[in-house]
């Protein structure tokens, strides 16, 4: 938009002569051409807060005095989390005003205000209108991360804030090169989610082989009750437990094949052998009647009302679907069941990921605080806060030591501890949205779910879309490293 | 003088006229402008790239696609709307029986539904899509509860299936506009004169005769402007509102019912391409003005003057 800013007023006499002459349009004009101009962008008036004084309670160097500007999504998590932790932030800074807002319009709101070089200090680039990462890392948007992770954490002066997270957290930030753009603040565990109370009911555990897995829906057909349902309507919710049952075949490999949009990746024998899996589920009639046309809601609604025993999720289910949740629901999660012995990876391999991406823009007034306010919510009174209220683990490790959790949770928990070094992470989510949505997600799983799709053609979709995405030079792309 | 009263009448057009350029013109110029370049939307970088946008628009399946079924939508829509919002409203003016003291008039309870089919354009496209949503749900919603007391035991998954989404979405569209345009009909069909429907029956014209030779005629311009109005609906806001909120993806399954505007939305907002979303644009700007250019020509009639 460059160009609006030579049509400012102040810039030609001519210009100014006109508007002189008919001050009608003059009076509408002036304001509408300095709106342009600022949406236009340009940087003037961002001028960034000098750094303040370091010191053992404040390693970044925050301005003491200098306002934080934070936007939350106000979506599964609420923003409350994030208010109670900006009251820390306050306590620490007691001059520092605090913008808090929350949006469930993430890119509709913040759009406007990177194009207009004023964004805030710290962002919650979550849900439905999530801003794309990669072309913000990609326009250089956004500001590295590694002196937040190279400062001391908030309850141990001696360890970085970069050894208390999570596994996989850190390098799910980067993107090329060492740099670290974004902190993800929950972690996710996604798989097989199932109610132990209904398992119960027919006399069973959580199946650990496939076999088991069909003979379970057998039973369970026969007393009128479905094996499983998923989100029919938003069929990207189908990879949360079938991409770990493909890296549990095949190895991760297959899956950093899968990401890295290499040419034969979805030819690999584990992904046709998860589908075909999968399908038979289908074909033998096992999902619940009308599943293709539910949302999410209404499908987890099934779920908890028993109609069917599992549900691919994450582990915000639990907090999405407290209200319809029973009693003695006894909510659980699993990793894939087996398919046979020649498996790659042992039964518990998990995939599970940082979840909430924070981003500091690099355009931002107070980019420190943004920073600092990150470090006070990995500190272990905001985490632990964080996940009493949603009932979510977040990024920091042993986060929940000391917590009750819920039996969602809890069993999240206990998988993570059986998992151990079995996490698989497929980055297709974070990396190539459309893809993994709307051309393998909705265009292929959906429709192979809805028996509209052989295995077989699914899979020749699959690699076609991912060709045309590895072909479509618009698109960054990312590699596993 | 003369040279005075255009400057005068000038003066009062520079407003409005300026309005209508900044608000209307310079966003169009805008959108063209940027159709040139590779602006993300999300930084205010971006750098000329001359036609690029237009090859990929071109051999992009997707995009066929949905300028497939927005042509659909505009040749279908208008026509199923407008046809029953003639029907209705002749009927509701001067369908109904000869009664002792008017010779023409609508059926019996005419007043309750005009009332009726008003009701509609009341809600929200978005309350009226989300109801829709509901209904159509293939396991608790109204339509397949009547259809399962009917005794159908498989019913369709409507907008969880390729075959019937596209016109599930048709469907709430015509339902949600008709009532408007049985209004507009009736207005314009209570400034007929009563004395030619009465000399059309004096000769012993049936119903069907009067509607086509006298309704149809003298209502042609009011059909016509329903008409461009219809389409534009059936290509911009209201389809991609019906779409984004009731279907599968949205614009599923497998894309059976994406549309140019939803298209439009999801490049420019979730996959940071706004310079090929607004070549898409630019694109159903065409195909906008290549409709109402259609619409007016084929409807050019000598105006009746009565």
């Amino acid at each position: 938009m460059g160009s609006t800013s030579a049509q400012h007023p102040h810039d030609g006499l001519g210009r100014r002569d006109l508007i002189r002459r008919s001050a009608a349009l003059g009076v509408i004009a002036v304001p509408t051409m300095g709106f342009l101009s600022a949406c236009a962008s340009s940087d003037s008036g961002n001028k960034q807060v000098e750094k303040g004084k370091t010191s053992a309670a404040n390693p970044l160097g925050v301005k003491e005095n200098a306002p934080l500007d934070v936007v939350i999504f106000d979506g599964g998590f609420g923003d409350k989390y994030a208010v109670d932790a900006e009251a820390l932030y306050q306590k620490r800074y007691p001059k520092a005003t605090i913008k808090h807002h929350k949006t469930q319009k993430i890119q509709t709101e913040l759009q406007p205000r990177f194009n207009g070089g004023t964004p805030p200090d710290l962002i919650d680039d979550s849900g439905a209108e999530q801003m794309d990462t990669g072309v913000l890392v990609g326009k250089d948007q956004l500001s590295d991360l590694t002196p937040l992770l190279d400062a001391p954490s908030i309850d141990d002066p001696k360890t970085k804030v970069r050894d208390t997270l999570r596994p996989g957290v850190v390098e799910m930030g980067q993107f090329d090169g060492d740099q670290v753009w974004i902190m993800y603040y929950a972690y996710t565990v996604y798989g097989v989610w199932y109610s132990r109370s209904n398992l119960a009911k027919l006399d069973a555990e959580y199946p650990e082989t496939w076999d088991d897995m069909l003979a379970l829906c057998a039973k369970a057909k026969k007393k009128g009750v479905a094996g499983w349902t998923y989100a029919g309507k938003y069929p990207y919710y189908i990879p949360f437990s079938l991409f770990p049952f493909i890296g549990k075949i095949g190895g991760p490999k297959v899956l950093d094949a899968i990401d890295n949009l290499e040419p034969r990746a979805w030819y690999d024998p584990a992904v046709k052998a998860a589908f075909e899996a999968y399908y038979e589920l289908y074909q033998k009639g096992y999902i619940l009647q009308g599943t293709p046309g539910l949302t999410h809601i209404e499908s987890q609604t099934a779920w908890n009302e028993g109609k069917a025993l599992f549900i691919p999720n994450g582990s915000w289910v639990e907090n999405e679907a407290a209200k319809t949740t029973p009693k003695d629901f006894q909510m659980a999660v699993a990793g894939p069941s087996s398919l046979d012995k020649s498996d790659k990876m042992p039964f518990g391999t998990l995939w599970a990921a940082g979840s909430e991406p924070f981003i500091v823009p690099k355009k931002a007034k107070n980019p420190l605080g943004g920073m600092e306010q990150l470090r006070i919510m990995l500190g272990k009174e905001a985490s632990a806060n964080f996940t009493k209220q949603v009932s979510s683990l977040s990024s920091l490790r042993g986060g929940t030591t000391g917590l009750k959790l819920p039996p969602g949770l809890s069993s999240a928990v206990a998988a993570l501890d059986k998992a151990g070094n079995n996490v698989l992470n497929p980055r297709l989510q974070d990396w190539y949205t459309d893809l993994n949505k709307q051309r393998i997600g909705v265009a292929v799983l959906g429709e192979m779910m809805a028996g509209r799709m052989t295995p077989a053609e699914a899979v020749k979709k699959c690699q076609a879309a991912s060709d045309a995405t590895a072909k479509d030079d618009s698109i960054k792309k990312y590699k596993h490293r | 003088m003369q040279h005075g009263k255009y400057r005068f009448v000038a003066g009062f057009l520079v407003t409005p006229l300026a309005l209508y350029a900044i608000f209307v013109i310079w966003p169009f110029i805008q959108a063209i402008y940027y159709s040139f370049t590779d602006w993300t939307g999300l930084s205010p970088e971006f750098a000329m790239v001359g036609f690029k946008n237009y090859t990929k628009l071109f051999s992009d399946p997707l995009f066929w696609k949905s300028f497939q079924h927005s042509v659909l939508f505009v040749i279908l829509l208008p026509l199923v709307t407008l046809s029953l919002a003639l029907f209705f409203s002749f009927m509701l003016n001067v369908g109904g029986r000869q009664r002792k003291d008017a010779a023409i008039s609508g059926v019996r309870g005419a007043e309750f539904y005009k009332i009726a089919y008003f009701f509609p354009q009341v809600l929200s496209i978005a309350i009226v899509a989300l109801l829709f949503q509901f209904a159509y749900n293939p396991r608790q919603g109204a339509l397949n509860g009547f259809l399962q007391a009917l005794g159908v035991s498989d019913p369709p998954e409507w907008l969880g299936d390729p075959k019937w989404a596209l016109w599930c979405v048709m469907a709430v569209l015509v339902w949600s506009t008709v009532g408007f345009f049985v209004v507009l009909f009736s207005a314009g069909m209570s400034s007929i004169p009563r004395d030619f429907y009465e000399a059309a029956l004096l000769d012993g014209a049936s119903r069907v005769t009067t509607f086509f030779r006298i309704t149809l005629p003298l209502l042609w311009d009011t059909v016509q402007s329903g008409w461009v109005y219809m389409g534009i609906m059936a290509l911009g806001a209201e389809a991609f509102a019906t779409v984004q909120i009731m279907t599968v993806g949205p614009g599923g399954p497998a894309d059976s019912t994406i549309v140019m505007p939803l298209y439009v939305y999801q490049k420019a907002f979730h996959d940071g391409q706004a310079a090929y979303a607004t070549t898409i644009g630019v694109a159903l700007l065409f195909v906008t003005l290549l409709f109402a250019a259609i619409v007016m020509r084929l409807g050019r009639r000598e105006r009746l003057e009565y």
